[in-house]
C-alpha cells in the first residue's frame, strides 16, 4: 500500500503554529514631542494578508503611528521594520513597499488623473507605467475621467484617485487614515474591491477609523490605542461592538 | 544637579571668572592708562582696546555656533544645540556692543556715526544673521526643529560672512569711495601689549559667559525632560490594563 | 542618486505643467517686478547719466522682491495642500526633491526676469540685449533660488512665514545682490574689463550654497 508523502512526514503538532515572518515588526516604539509622549513603547507585529483596524480616541496616537510607518516621522526610540527593512536605515526601500491614503489626497489639482498617476509612477519607478496607470484607473472606476483635471473631481472621486495612487506601485503594506470618511458610495465599493485584491496578493493593510461597525466589518484584527499604548489586540470576531464603544467613550 | 559633574563645572566657572577679572583689569589699565595716546585720534582711540577684542569674541562665538550646528546635525544630540544657542546669544550681545562702540569711536574720528565700509557692514550683517537665528528658533515650534533650523542658519551664515566681507570690500575698492583707515600704519609696542592682554581677557570672558549660559540652557532642557517624565508617570497611573 | 536625473525632470515637469495651466505664480511675480521698477523711477532719478547704476540696482531689487513672493507662495501651496508629504512618501532622495524644487523655482524666476528685462531696457533707455547681462542674470538667480528654496521650506513650517523668509534671506543674499548689481552696471556702461571678479564671486557663491542646500535639505524636511 502506498503511503502518501504527507503521511510519511513526522507527525505535526497541530497546536504549534508555523512561525511566520511578520511583514511589519514594531519594537518598543516611542514617540515624544518635547514635553509629552504620544506613543509609549509599542510592540506590534503585522502579517501578510491581515486587515488590521486601529481604533482610538482623538489624540491617542493613531495618526502618529501611521506617519511613522509611512516614514514621514522618525521614532524617538525603538524600531520599525517593514518588509525586512528598518525604517531608519533603509527608508527608501521601505517607501517603495508602502502605500498611504490619508485625509489629504496628495494630488495635484491642475494635473489630470492620468498625469497625476504618471508623476507618481515615475517617482516610484513603476516599470509598466502606461498599462499600470490605466489598470489602476479602471480599478478605482475613474477610467472615464482619466484626462480630466483633478480640480474638477468631487471629494469622493479625489479620494478614489488617492487610493489609486497608493496602490500604483503594488506595495506590500497599505496604510489608510480614516478611509471611510470622504468616500462616496462608489468609493466604498472601490475600497472593498481594492482591499480584497490587496489581501489576496498577500498584502497587509492597516487602517484607522472612528466608525466601529465599519472597523469590525472590514478588519479581521482590531487594535485599540489609548494614550499612546496598545491596550487591546484581538480578532474582530471575538469583539462586540457595544463593549468596544463603551471602552472608547471611557477615556 | 550637584554631583561630580556639577562640581567640575562650577569650579571651572569660578576659575574662569577669577582669571577673567584679573586679565581684564590688567588689560583695561594697560589700554586706558598705560598705552600712549594716539597721535592722530587722541584719547578716543582707546575704545579700540575694547572694540577690537569684542569683535574678535563676536566672530569666535559665531564660529562656535557653526561647529556646534554641524555637530548637532550630525549627532542629533541636544548638548550641541545647547552650546550653539548659548554661543549665539553671547555672540549677538557682543556684536551689538561692537556696533555701538564702533559708532562711538567713529563719530569723533570720522565725523559720522556710520559708514558702509567692509568691516562695519559685515558686522552689521552678522548681527542680522544672529537675529534671524533667534527669530527662527522662536517661531519654529518644537525644540528639535528649532535646533535643526538654527543649525542650518549657523552653517550657512558662517560660510556667508567671509563672502559678505569680500563683496563689500570689492564694492568699495573697485568703485572709489572716501577712504577711511581704521587703524594706523604700525602700532608702538605698548599698544600691542595692551591689545593682546585685552584680547586674552575678552576671550576668557567669553569662556566664562559660555560656562554660565550653557548651565542655564542645559537646565532649561532638563526641565522639559522632567515635565515629559512627569507626564509619562501620569499616563501610567491613568491606564488600567 | 540612481536615476536621479529622471526624477528631477519629472518633478520639474509637474511644477511647470501646473504653472502653465494656472499662471498662479508667474502673473503675480511679473506684475510685482514691473511695478517695483516703475516705482523706482519716481523714487530715484533714473533718466540721467547715472541711470545705468541706479537702474541696475532697481532692477535687482525688483527681481529679489518678486522672487520672495514667488518662493513664498510656491512653498506655501505645497505645504498647505500637504503635497510635500506626498513627495516625501516616495522612494526618492531628499536631495533629488530639493533639486526638483530648485530648478522649478529657478525657471520661474528666470522667466520673469527674461520678460521684464526688455521692458526695463525700454523704460530707461538702456541697452540690455547683451549676452553678458543674461549670464549675470543666470548666476545671480541660481544663488537666489538655491538659498531661497531651502529657506522657503524652513520658513513655511514656522508661524510667521511671510516675514521669516525675507528676514532670513536678506543678509545671506547680500553678496549676490552686490555682485549682480555691480556686474550689471559694468555691462550697461560698457566696462566689461572689470567683470571677472564679480562673475567669479557669483560662481563660487552658487556652487557653495547649492551644495550646502542640497546636503542639508534632508534634515530640514525631517520630522
Amino acid at each position: 500500500m502506498n503511503v502518501s508523502p504527507l503521511q510519511q512526514r513526522a507527525p505535526v503538532d497541530a497546536a504549534a503554529p508555523i512561525p511566520r515572518v511578520p511583514r511589519v515588526k514594531i519594537n518598543r516604539l516611542t514617540k515624544r514631542y518635547e514635553r509629552r509622549g504620544v506613543l509609549r513603547s509599542i510592540d506590534l507585529e503585522l502579517y501578510d494578508g491581515e486587515r488590521v483596524v486601529l481604533l482610538g480616541a482623538n489624540g491617542a496616537g493613531k495618526t502618529t503611528l501611521l506617519r511613522i510607518l509611512a516614514t514621514l516621522s522618525r521614532p524617538t526610540s525603538g524600531s520599525v521594520t517593514i518588509a525586512g527593512h528598518l525604517t531608519h536605515k533603509d527608508a527608501q526601500a521601505v517607501r517603495a513597499q508602502v502605500g498611504v491614503v490619508a485625509h489629504q489626497p496628495y494630488l495635484y489639482d491642475d494635473l489630470t488623473a492620468a498625469e497625476n498617476l504618471r508623476f507618481f509612477a515615475r517617482m516610484y519607478d513603476v516599470a509598466d507605467e502606461r498599462s499600470r496607470i490605466d489598470e489602476v484607473l479602471f480599478l478605482v472606476g475613474l477610467i472615464a475621467r482619466r484626462d480630466d483635471r483633478v480640480r474638477t473631481f468631487s471629494r469622493g472621486m479625489q479620494q478614489r484617485l488617492a487610493i489609486g495612487r497608493a496602490i500604483l506601485h503594488r506595495p506590500a503594506l497599505l496604510l489608510f487614515d480614516e478611509p471611510d470618511s470622504g468616500l462616496d458610495r462608489e468609493g466604498a465599493r472601490v475600497l472593498e474591491r481594492i482591499l480584497g485584491y490587496h489581501r489576496s496578493g498577500g498584502g497587509t493593510t492597516l487602517m484607522t477609523t472612528h466608525d466601529l461597525r465599519f472597523g469590525l466589518t472590514v478588519g479581521d484584527r482590531v487594535l485599540l490605542l489609548e494614550n499612546g499604548k496598545l491596550v487591546l489586540d484581538a480578532p474582530s470576531h471575538t469583539l462586540e461592538e457595544n463593549a468596544l464603544d463603551e471602552r472608547l467613550a471611557r477615556r | 544637579m550637584k554631583g561630580k559633574r556639577g562640581d567640575w563645572v562650577s569650579n571651572l566657572g569660578l576659575v574662569l571668572g577669577v582669571l577673567t577679572g584679573i586679565t581684564l583689569a590688567v588689560g583695561l589699565y594697560l589700554g586706558l592708562v598705560y598705552a600712549p595716546m594716539d597721535a592722530i585720534q587722541g584719547n578716543a582711540q582707546r575704545i579700540f582696546y575694547i572694540h577690537v577684542p569684542m569683535a574678535w569674541v563676536a566672530f569666535l562665538a559665531f564660529f562656535v555656533v557653526f561647529v556646534a550646528g554641524v555637530m548637532y546635525l550630525w549627532k542629533r544630540d541636544l548638548i550641541w544645540d545647547q552650546v550653539a544657542r548659548s554661543s549665539a546669544e553671547i555672540g549677538l550681545v557682543f556684536t551689538t556692543l561692537v556696533l555701538i562702540t564702533g559708532s562711538f569711536w567713529g563719530r569723533p574720528i570720522w565725523g559720522t556715526w556710520w559708514t558702509w565700509d567692509a568691516r562695519l557692514t559685515t558686522t552689521l550683517l552678522l548681527w542680522f544673521i544672529f537675529l534671524g537665528y533667534f527669530m527662527l528658533r522662536a517661531y519654529a515650534g518644537e525644540r528639535s526643529r528649532a535646533a535643526t533650523f538654527s543649525a542650518v542658519i549657523g552653517i550657512i551664515g558662517f560660510f556667508d560672512v567671509p563672502i559678505i566681507y569680500l563683496s563689500v570690500d570689492w564694492w568699495r575698492t573697485l568703485h572709489p569711495q572716501a577712504v577711511i583707515s581704521v587703524t594706523g600704519a604700525s602700532m608702538p609696542g605698548q599698544m600691542v601689549v595692551a591689545l593682546m592682554v585685552c584680547l586674552l581677557g575678552f576671550t576668557l570672558l567669553y569662556g566664562y559667559l559660555m560656562v554660565q549660559k550653557l548651565g542655564i540652557e542645559r537646565a532649561k532642557d532638563q526641565l522639559i525632560d522632567y515635565q515629559y517624565a512627569l507626564s509619562e508617570r501620569e499616563a501610567e497611573g491613568v491606564i488600567a490594563v | 542618486m540612481r536615476d536621479g536625473l529622471g526624477k528631477v525632470s519629472i518633478l520639474v515637469w509637474k511644477d511647470l505643467l501646473t504653472e502653465v495651466r494656472t499662471k498662479d505664480l508667474f502673473g503675480g511675480m511679473f506684475i510685482f517686478a514691473v511695478l517695483t521698477i516703475i516705482t523706482f523711477n519716481f523714487a530715484f532719478d533714473l533718466s540721467g547719466a547715472n541711470r545705468a547704476a541706479s537702474g541696475a540696482g532697481a532692477m535687482w531689487v525688483a527681481f529679489n522682491f518678486a522672487g520672495f513672493l514667488g518662493l513664498g507662495r510656491s512653498i506655501a501651496l505645497e505645504r498647505d495642500r500637504g503635497s510635500l508629504d506626498g513627495l516625501l512618501l516616495c522612494p526618492v532622495d531628499r536631495g533629488t526633491i530639493f533639486m526638483g524644487k530648485f530648478i522649478g523655482n529657478l525657471l520661474f524666476i528666470s522667466l520673469v526676469e527674461v520678460i521684464s528685462v526688455p521692458i526695463f531696457g525700454a523704460l530707461f533707455n538702456l541697452n540690455v540685449f547683451q549676452p553678458a547681462l543674461f549670464l549675470v542674470l543666470l548666476l545671480g538667480t541660481v544663488g537666489f533660488a538655491a538659498i531661497g528654496t531651502l529657506l522657503a521650506v524652513m520658513a513655511a513650517s514656522t508661524r510667521s512665514r511671510e516675514v521669516m523668509l525675507p528676514v532670513l534671506m536678506f543678509p545671506i543674499l547680500l553678496p549676490v545682490v552686490i555682485a549682480s548689481v555691480r556686474a550689471t552696471t559694468l555691462i550697461l556702461t560698457d566696462q566689461t574689463r572689470d567683470l571677472a571678479p564679480w562673475l567669479n564671486l557669483l560662481g563660487a557663491y552658487d556652487v557653495l550654497f547649492l551644495a550646502i542646500s542640497y546636503l542639508v535639505f534632508e534634515r530640514v524636511v525631517e520630522e
